[in-house]
């Protein structure tokens, strides 16, 4: 029996996925992306613009570990400015995939399940982008393991564990891992249907030994369910932690601009902002450019729209509380801080930050600018270059013109910041490019679970 | 007669028929058998009985040797093995252990459900006699199948194959090992 809501609902517009699809026709058509020797100019296209700044960031490497991180622009006081403010934007992107992939499965939200799977593997993208900053920033990636604890040390010390930058070490690696490990389990039923659909043998192979001999047994999915809720439910709080550690790296330090109490959820916010941002960004061309508009419906855009707005108000009150309590605390150094922001040297940034992430997104509360998909992705990638100069002004603003006015010193980004930040661009694409390639895009068992042929009807029987 | 055959194999054409078949198999009598599915069907799992397992166990034992491993560790290089006098401050500092105890609990008990996932299901394992089957490659698709296996007590290759093929399966098959 239909339930009300569902009745009552228009379905021509509310519906998860396009009627009139088959178990069939969704196997072939998601698997028809991977199981083809022809690939869309698109593909092709965005993959060769991902390779040349794969390469470029590879050059970008190699000058820094020839000459150092002195290729930067970093110099005291403002040592962190590009490489943590993309490390955090980065981490930032890929709290989305796995809010989608974890909160929204336990909340029971079906519309997720065309959309999880290529946002879980933004997510995996992402943090191995993240990831590289801090490790390129150590002057010496070759030795990151001394951020671990390890025994006997070689080094006669030991990692500091009262500091939130071995935190974010434990942290960020943990969120890595388990979204891999997560994004692994759910993707084992569908290698088992490419292992069993695959023409070629060296496909087959592949397939089927990362399916690991899945054959869709019902005990085997009974534990399969189990495990994938208790993932969801380890993940949950993980990610809400990721960000909440990260923003630890700024709060516990006594700079006036980041010693607050109010970041960790702040950060968060901001993160699934930015993070559905970029869902809606990879989201929009990908279903034009493979005819996905049946599975990523408008349903999907205008949910991840309304995500977006609502972490997006949530962030602009951060930006009124911050402001305000800079102005409340009495403190002057804070408020000097503040002041600096917005009408200092940095001042432009600020405001472009305030229009990009505050101003501008309000259009999402209009139904006609969320149904536009082009406008929509449009605004998705304001608010992803907004959610970079948030970071960039929390970062640089503050560490430029702390307490001491004798210290004060500007930053300027070299091309080699740059290189290395287009370079992750390049990385992250790359790498989402390859995936699209070789693995379904969407979780073809999820969405089969959509179709009304899945409801079992029940017969009474004796 | 068994010898050689692993089981017998009905197939079906939706998620309902694969339901009621396991019911009435089950009603029948027979334990050892199993049901192939595209897809996660919770009133499949409710038939077949098959609403308890070790998991969540394996994953509580896994998050405290996380959150324990977490802690020690911590306390073992900040107060034994490396401790640094800071203007007099505790050495077991327990607050500043929290986040990474946290984090180790998770890593731990996400690591430990996965691996007890692999390992309650018997995972990896590339053949199994069930591929065997002619029309099994399209379990993955959009077939429903279920398999009486020839371990069980009350097996019986006619009686079986019969007995299957009286719940109006689309096709009922020999399994091969």
């Amino acid at each position: 029996m239909p339930d009300e809501q569902e009745v009552l609902e228009d379905n021509t517009t509310r519906a998860v996925i396009a009627p009139g699809y088959t178990f069939g026709t969704v196997t072939d058509q998601i698997a028809s992306v991977v199981l083809t020797k022809h690939q869309p100019m698109f593909w092709v296209a965005c993959f060769g613009v991902a390779f040349s700044l794969l390469l470029l960031f590879l050059w970008a490497i190699v000058l820094l570990m020839a000459k150092g991180v002195g290729i930067w622009g970093i110099r005291t006081p403002v040592m962190w400015a590009f490489a943590i403010t993309n490390f955090v934007w980065w981490i930032g992107i890929g709290h989305a995939g796995t809010l989608i992939s974890a909160i929204l499965l336990l909340l029971n939200q079906q519309w997720r399940n065309s959309i999880n799977r290529f946002a879980e593997a933004m997510t995996l993208f992402a943090v191995a982008c993240a990831g590289m900053f801090p490790l390129l920033h150590l002057g010496r990636p070759w030795l990151f393991y001394w951020l671990f604890p390890y025994f006997p040390t070689t080094i006669g010390v030991q990692p500091n564990f009262r500091s939130p930058l071995v935190w974010d070490v434990f942290a960020v690696s943990t969120y890595g891992t388990v979204s891999l490990l997560f994004w692994y389990v759910g993707l084992m039923p569908d290698l088992g249907t490419l292992r069993d659909r695959a023409k070629n043998r060296i496909g087959k192979m592949i397939y089927g030994v990362m399916s690991m001999g899945w054959r869709g047994s019902a005990k085997h999915w009974s534990i399969f369910e189990t495990a994938s809720l208790l993932l969801a439910g380890l993940a949950t709080p993980l990610v809400l932690s990721v960000h909440t550690v990260v923003s630890f790296d700024f709060t516990i330090a006594i700079l006036p601009g980041w010693h607050s109490t109010f970041f960790p959820p702040y950060f968060v916010a901001g993160a699934i902002y930015s993070g559905f941002a970029m869902v809606l960004v990879l989201a929009i061309p990908l279903r034009k450019v493979y005819h996905l508009e049946g599975l990523i419906t408008r349903r999907h855009l205008d949910n991840s729209a309304k995500l977006m707005l609502a972490t997006g108000e949530i962030v602009a009150y951060a930006y009124i509380m911050e402001t305000f309590l800079a102005w409340y605390s009495g403190d002057v150094y804070e408020q000097a801080a503040f002041w600096h922001r917005m009408t200092g040297p940095y001042a432009i940034t600020y405001w472009v930050l305030i229009t990009c992430n505050i101003i501008l997104p309000q259009a999402l509360w209009s139904k006609r600018v969320r149904n536009n998909t082009p406008v929509l992705f449009i605004w998705s990638l304001i608010v992803l270059v907004g959610m970079w100069l948030e970071r960039y002004i929390i970062i640089v603003s503050s560490l430029a013109q702390d307490f001491l006015p004798s210290s004060w010193s500007l930053f300027q980004a070299t091309r080699w910041d740059w290189a290395t930040f287009l370079g992750t661009i390049g990385l992250f694409t790359f790498l989402f490019f390859l995936f699209i390639r070789l693995l379904p895009m969407i979780s073809i068992f999820e969405v089969r679970t959509l179709l009304p042929q899945a409801k079992v009807e029940e017969e009474v029987r004796g | 007669m068994t010898k050689g055959v692993f089981g017998v194999m009905a197939e079906f054409d939706s998620p309902s028929a694969l339901v009621n078949a396991a019911r009435a198999v089950r009603s029948e009598g027979y334990r050892k058998f199993d049901a192939y599915s595209p897809f996660p069907i919770e009133e499949l799992h409710e038939a077949m009985h098959l609403h308890k397992n070790k998991l969540p166990l394996i994953v509580l034992c896994g998050g405290i040797t996380g959150g324990l491993t977490g802690y020690l560790l911590q306390y073992f290089v900040t107060v034994i093995y490396f401790p640094i006098n800071v203007a007099g401050r505790p050495l077991h500092s327990w607050p500043s252990y929290i986040p990474i105890t946290f984090e180790l609990t998770i890593l731990f008990a996400a690591i430990s459900a996965v691996l007890g996932f692999l390992g309650l299901c018997g995972l990896p394992m590339p053949y199994h006699p069930v591929f065997n089957a002619p029309r099994f490659a399209l379990a993955s698709r959009e077939q429903f199948f279920l398999c009486i296996e020839s371990s069980d007590p009350m097996f019986d290759f006619e009686k079986t194959k019969g007995f299957l093929e009286s719940l109006e399966p689309k096709e009922v098959c020999q399994v091969a090992h």
